[in-house]
């Protein structure tokens, strides 16, 4: 790689050519500050807050944007830089809500971090005409989440990961100048849009205008009442992003503390979605192996991410009925619960109040849904994600570190390691070719790893000769990479038997519902990667790592549904999907 | 602020539909080809209405929101059709100076229709443009093509009266 030598604040600094200023100062270890700037997605050098001095320059230069060229001397914290930013950010101020005491982003806002750092005590110095009080009224058209313009930077974030990263491109600026806002189409309510419910724009806003809708005082109000018996689910995801919430480096699996802290809270029963990833493979195993010796329809793919069947149901109509036919397995769990769960413990499933953890926003919406009410009330009352789950731990008192490790309570929380690596993006490919290639073949695998349908990239191939059938997969994430995926599927230049997708990029570790990772962390570190060896690790630690060997799950299928894709589970564990338009 | 959503019936006819469809294959594979996409789509409708901007949208496969933000980014793009009447406020320095604001927040209150707006009727547009050349009368309205100077809010009701 060709190097660069430029110096930054007087020291030599190295860097590959190619760089940004922002990225060679990276390497010397010096934090420029950013707003607007997300690697790879938004790169448009617009807030300003980046600007450094470059020996030579006409005026200051966005850091972000500017690549280094050999002797280049920059200068990041001279007077005239700081002055710079402090008067960007005091201009961002005079437009900007500054309700910071209840904001939902108070204390990892990344604009309050920098008023912070650069003492903008003057807040008020340009008040004047503000958009702000136009922007007063919040967009909660959506199932999953609000829009509170009065919060918004105009940093764009939200707009280029919907657009660039996922292929949705529902939100966007709409009008100019000071009258800038970011909306949807003729002021269309984001509920009204194709939005998908991914959340990304959650993940990405570096300040409190975008947002979960917060379920936790209605968990609050269920654990209050003596006649509902309240049981708790978590997905895989949760257990390897929970701890950043706490401090606690990314990457560290807290599913022992999450497990004692839920136990602590009050819930009834806490289980785990693993287990129900497991039914997942036992039943969307069983629905591809039928699709292959029967002629069905092909390529199967699967139905665990909600984001993901939204968004074929609006961009993907024709290929609804290539989706696996199973529920997520939030939903089948939630099913489970009411339904077999109930009738052994003799619990009316009306006074069953359903609580998932889910690392999603998309599980707001898909609680909702048509057709997933097996026992005739809905699987589940109420999704939650990561962040909210945090703030109820943080409101019941729970000092999280220090909680000893709890164990998942029987039988709903027994799971294997396939179950596990769910969560990252490839695992339930994983997980799901473990069980059907020992039941094509009927002999036992040498090798649990299916390595090639592991890692970050957007989208994987691979194929496997299983008791002579050459089959092949593929996995994506990201909607984007979905999109170009089944673009391909549909001209024919690709054939696969299987797919997995999953709405966001590196799968549910990174999903719209996990804790916000900060722009300063997010354009160095690959924090997916991070996530997923929790997950990865674990299922290597697991004794059991098939989902057929899962003795709950065994055990479920004999007193209960049979077999995979009985009539009692498809009324159970199955559902249907519809066709929608794009808006 | 314009006003963004349309508060006259869309009444496209197949005929400017397939001229536009016509304009759009023309172009499609041209880079940066929404704008003049666009501008023709705006020459064949006179606006861009919801109708017109989907349609764009759904040829060129590129999200709504796109088409609409770079619709409402460009002062020469309108989302409602020009009334029969169209009123134009000058909001210059001059006009605004001797109180043309005024003038153009009373025709919102009596029109009920914001900047680039027009009634459901389809009779009157609103919109506010820069000097027309008449400081000396300022405030100056025009409708069509008549000119309205030295004008006071109390005196607007009365001029739209002579259109009704």
């Amino acid at each position: 790689m060709e190097m660069i030598n430029i110096k930054i604040n007087g020291a030599d600094v190295q860097a590959p050519k190619g760089s940004t200023i922002l990225e060679a100062a990276r390497l010397a270890n010096i934090d420029i500050p950013t707003l607007c700037f997300l690697k790879d997605i938004n790169e448009i050098g617009a807030c300003r807050i980046c600007v450094v001095e470059v020996k030579g320059a006409r005026s200051l230069v966005a850091s972000c944007v500017y690549p280094i060229f050999e002797g280049m001397e920059v200068y990041t914290n001279t007077p005239k830089v700081i002055n710079s930013r402090k008067k960007t950010l005091q201009l961002i101020l005079s437009n900007h809500n500054r309700k910071c005491l209840s904001c939902v982003r108070s204390g990892n806002c990344e604009l309050q971090k920098l008023c912070k750092d650069y003492k903008i005590d003057d807040d008020g110095l340009y008040d004047g005409s503000k958009t702000v009080e136009d922007n007063a009224e919040l967009d909660c058209s959506a199932a999953h989440m609000i829009r509170d313009n009065s919060k918004c930077i105009l940093c764009r974030r939200c707009a280029a990961i919907c657009a660039n990263v996922q292929g949705v491109g529902v939100i966007g600026a709409n009008e100019r100048g000071f009258n800038t806002v970011l909306t949807s189409a003729f002021d269309m309510g984001l509920g009204e849009t194709s939005c998908v419910s991914c959340g990304q724009c959650i993940a990405v806003c570096p300040t409190g205008a975008i947002y979960e809708k917060d379920f936790t005082d209605d968990v609050i109000a269920a654990l209050s009442d003596p006649e509902k018996y309240v049981v708790v689910q978590t997905a895989p995801a949760v257990r390897a992003a929970l701890g950043e919430e706490f401090g606690l480096p990314i990457g560290t699996n807290v599913q022992g503390k999450m497990v004692t802290a839920l136990k602590k809270i009050g819930f009834d029963k806490v289980f785990d979605t693993d287990f129900s990833a497991d039914l997942t493979i036992m039943e969307e195993a069983h629905e591809f192996l039928d699709r292959v010796q029967n002629g069905g329809k092909l390529p199967l793919i699967t139905s665990c991410s909600p984001g993901w069947i939204k968004f074929c149901e609006h961009y993907f109509p024709d290929m609804t009925e290539n989706l696996s036919s199973c529920k997520s397995p939030q939903q089948m769990l939630g099913a489970v619960i009411k339904t077999y769960y109930a009738e052994k413990m003799g619990i009316d499933p009306k006074n069953i109040v359903s609580v998932s953890v889910m690392p999603c926003t998309a599980k707001k919406f898909e609680v909702g849904r048509e057709d997933q009410s097996a026992a005739g009330v809905p699987d589940v009352d109420i999704a939650l994600t990561t962040r909210e789950l945090a703030r109820l731990i943080n409101r019941y008192g729970i000092e999280f570190n220090d909680l000893e490790d709890g164990e998942f309570d029987s039988p709903l929380g027994e799971s294997t390691g396939a179950a596990v690596i769910f969560g990252a993006t490839g695992g339930v490919m994983e997980a799901a070719l473990r069980t059907a290639v020992e039941t094509l073949t009927g002999e036992e695998l040498a090798s649990l790893d299916f390595t090639d349908v592991r890692g970050m990239q957007g989208i994987k191939e691979a194929s496997y000769d299983v008791a002579g059938l050459n089959v092949k997969v593929a996995v994506a994430s990201g909607l984007g990479n979905a999109r170009e995926l089944l673009n391909k599927v549909q001209s024919g230049e690709a054939d696969y038997h299987f797919i997995e997708i999953m709405a966001c990029p590196g799968g549910c570790i990174n999903g719209g519902g996990q804790p916000q990772v900060p722009a300063k962390v997010r354009n160095f570190t690959d924090y997916r990667e991070k996530r997923a060896k929790a997950l990865y690790d674990q299922d290597a630690a697991s004794v059991v790592r098939k989902s057929h060997e899962n003795e709950s799950i065994k055990k479920l299928y004999e007193e209960y549904f049979e077999k995979p894709g009985s009539e009692k589970a498809h009324h159970c564990l199955h559902t249907t999907y519809v066709k929608r338009t794009i808006n | 602020m314009s006003s963004t959503k349309c508060s006259v019936p869309f009444s496209g006819t197949p005929e400017q539909e397939a001229k536009l469809l016509e304009v759009i294959n023309s172009l499609r594979d041209e880079q940066g080809c929404l704008m003049p996409i666009l501008q023709k789509a705006q020459d064949i409708y006179g606006y861009l209405p919801i109708e017109v901007q989907t349609i764009i949208s759904n040829e060129l496969n590129i999200p709504l929101e796109k088409v609409y933000g770079v619709v409402t980014f460009y002062s020469q793009f309108s989302l409602n059709p020009k009334g029969k009447y169209n009123i134009s406020v000058c909001l210059g320095t001059a006009c605004y100076v001797k109180g043309s604001g005024d003038i153009f927040a009373k025709l919102q209150e009596i029109l009920g229709i914001d900047n680039g707006g027009c009634t459901a009727d389809g009779k009157f547009s609103l919109e506010a443009c820069r000097c027309i050349g008449a400081c000396g009368l300022a405030p100056v309205m025009t409708v069509n093509d008549e000119v309205y100077g030295r004008l006071t809010p109390d005196e607007i009701s009365g001029i739209l009266a002579k259109y009704e």
